[in-house]
């Protein structure tokens, strides 16, 4: 029998989240890991009772998890994460060069075909690499090395890269994007990397055009059309049909230029789900209603979707990997807010129900349907 | 045989209960009782001390008799009542947070 299981990352520990593929009657698991900031869990694509977890504190630093029974038993892997030669220098708040120095894995993406390779996203922005199933981690340090890295300035969250996506149609193919330095792709397997931010604009640097020095928040990609992209952006929201060499400007009648998740529904390449902020500065949704927007013709014009969510009074925020769609039809749609809650919804966004109202602060939600 | 208590955190990081006995060979000190405590506990690497430096963490503090010895270099003898296992090294999470 098919189900869902939803994996979430809070600041104080993980969850698991389990239902039928009806998707009501959910079961809750957790906490695991209680007290830690889990940044995210991600299962692997090949065998999904392999999951990735990242875990740490202040305290003590970065922690490695890997489940191989759907969530239920973990193990602790290696974190050493430890940059390849010489750290560098990116460029500190105040326009000084600061050496790169690891603080912790915001994002894990497992290989589409191998559960023993992940690749890891980690503030200061680089990426790692394992192959063994999390036991030894190694640095591409090509995205680190990169000309305009010494340029690259941290967002408000810290200098983190958030986004990794492989394209299932090219091995070579890796984006990767990086606040507040932008988006990249290698199309060498993570060997060499080139800025991809034409067409982007930011009003809150110099050079609103430049290369590199943009806050992307969020990137999403269909598996079956790898060259269209669509981003989350600290200002506005874009699409690519060139696999990333040029953007434009899909906002239309978004209520605000600013969020961070976005995310595509696997049923329809079309249909992508964004949560509008309000500015980049009060961090909440507009007017006090949560609402999730949805485009089903790839961008441009846009509908609320608010049937059970609260429309009053709503002042919290959702994070840029706090979503994710499963693959059931129809797709059922996942978000969890800064106030605790995770939002389900089984009808593609038309109505919405919470399934748990009072964990602590959701970092991360990725949903994994099960057959 | 040295004793040891670890943080919550990392006991059950660990998957121990209370405190911990380590051999340690010649007079023990900081270095020396946590390089077996890493030896017997690998998952604990990177958590109390630098991967590569072995400095400690920021928020990590030594106690033992009743002082802070935080502050002492690595290969400072440990007190003799540590070293007799009278009293335990305690490795110690700072009081911060929320």
């Amino acid at each position: 029998m098919s189900g869902v299981r939803v994996l979430v990352g809070t600041r104080k520990g993980a969850f698991v989240l389990t239902a039928d593929a009806k998707r009501k009657g959910w079961s809750v698991d957790g906490p695991h890991f209680g007290g830690w900031e889990v940044y995210h869990v991600k299962g692997s694509p090949a065998d999904p009772n392999r999951i990735y977890a990242s875990q740490s504190t202040g305290w003590h630093g970065q922690v490695i998890q890997r489940s191989n029974d759907g969530g239920k038993t973990w193990e602790t892997l290696d974190n050493k994460f430890l940059y390849e030669g010489e750290p560098g220098t990116h460029k500190w708040y105040d326009g000084t060069p600061r050496p790169f120095e690891f603080k912790r894995v915001w994002h894990l993406e497992p290989s589409l075909t191998d559960p023993d390779t992940v690749y890891a996203g980690v503030e200061d922005a680089a990426i790692f690499l394992t192959s063994d199933g999390g036991h030894n981690w190694k640095e591409l340090p090509g995205l680190r090395r990169h000309k305009t890295a010494p340029d690259w300035q941290p967002g408000a969250g810290g200098m983190c890269l958030h986004t990794i996506i492989l394209d299932p149609s090219n091995p070579q193919r890796i984006f990767a994007a990086i606040s507040a330095a932008g988006a990249f792709r290698s199309d060498d397997a993570g060997k060499t990397w080139r800025p991809i931010n034409h067409g982007l604009r930011s009003e809150g640097i110099p050079d609103p055009d430049a290369e590199v020095g943009h806050c992307v928040h969020r990137i999403a990609m269909h598996p079956s059309r790898p060259n269209v992209l669509f981003m989350q952006k600290h200002w506005d929201v874009m699409r690519s049909d060139d696999a990333g060499d040029s953007w434009r400007e899909i906002s239309g009648n978004l209520p605000s230029d600013f969020g961070f998740p976005i995310d595509i529904n696997p049923q329809e390449p079309d249909t992508i789900y964004v949560v509008p902020i309000k500015s980049d500065t009060e961090h909440y949704p507009p007017e006090g209603k949560l609402r999730v927007y949805r485009s089903r013709n790839g961008g441009n014009e846009w509908e609320a979707l608010t049937r059970g969510l609260p429309q009053s009074d709503c002042y919290l925020n959702v994070l840029r990997d706090a979503m994710a769609v499963d693959a059931l039809n129809p797709g059922g749609v996942y978000f969890g807010t800064s106030g605790g809650q995770v939002y389900a919804s089984a009808d593609a966004g038309d109505s919405w129900a919470p399934i748990v109202r009072d964990l602590p602060a959701v970092l991360s939600v990725e949903v994994q349907t099960l057959q | 045989m040295i004793r040891v208590v670890l943080p919550a955190h990392l006991r059950k990081l660990a998957q121990v209960g209370g405190e911990l006995q380590l051999e340690v060979e010649g007079p023990p000190t900081q270095r020396s009782v946590l390089d077996a405590l890493e030896a017997s506990y690998p998952m604990l690497r990177g958590t109390i001390r630098d991967h590569v430096s072995k400095e400690r963490r920021p928020f990590i503090r030594f106690f033992a008799c009743e002082q802070d010895l935080s502050h002492d270099p690595p290969d400072t003898p440990l007190p003799e009542a540590v070293a007799k296992g009278a009293e335990p090294l305690l490795v110690v999470g700072a009081v911060a947070g929320g």
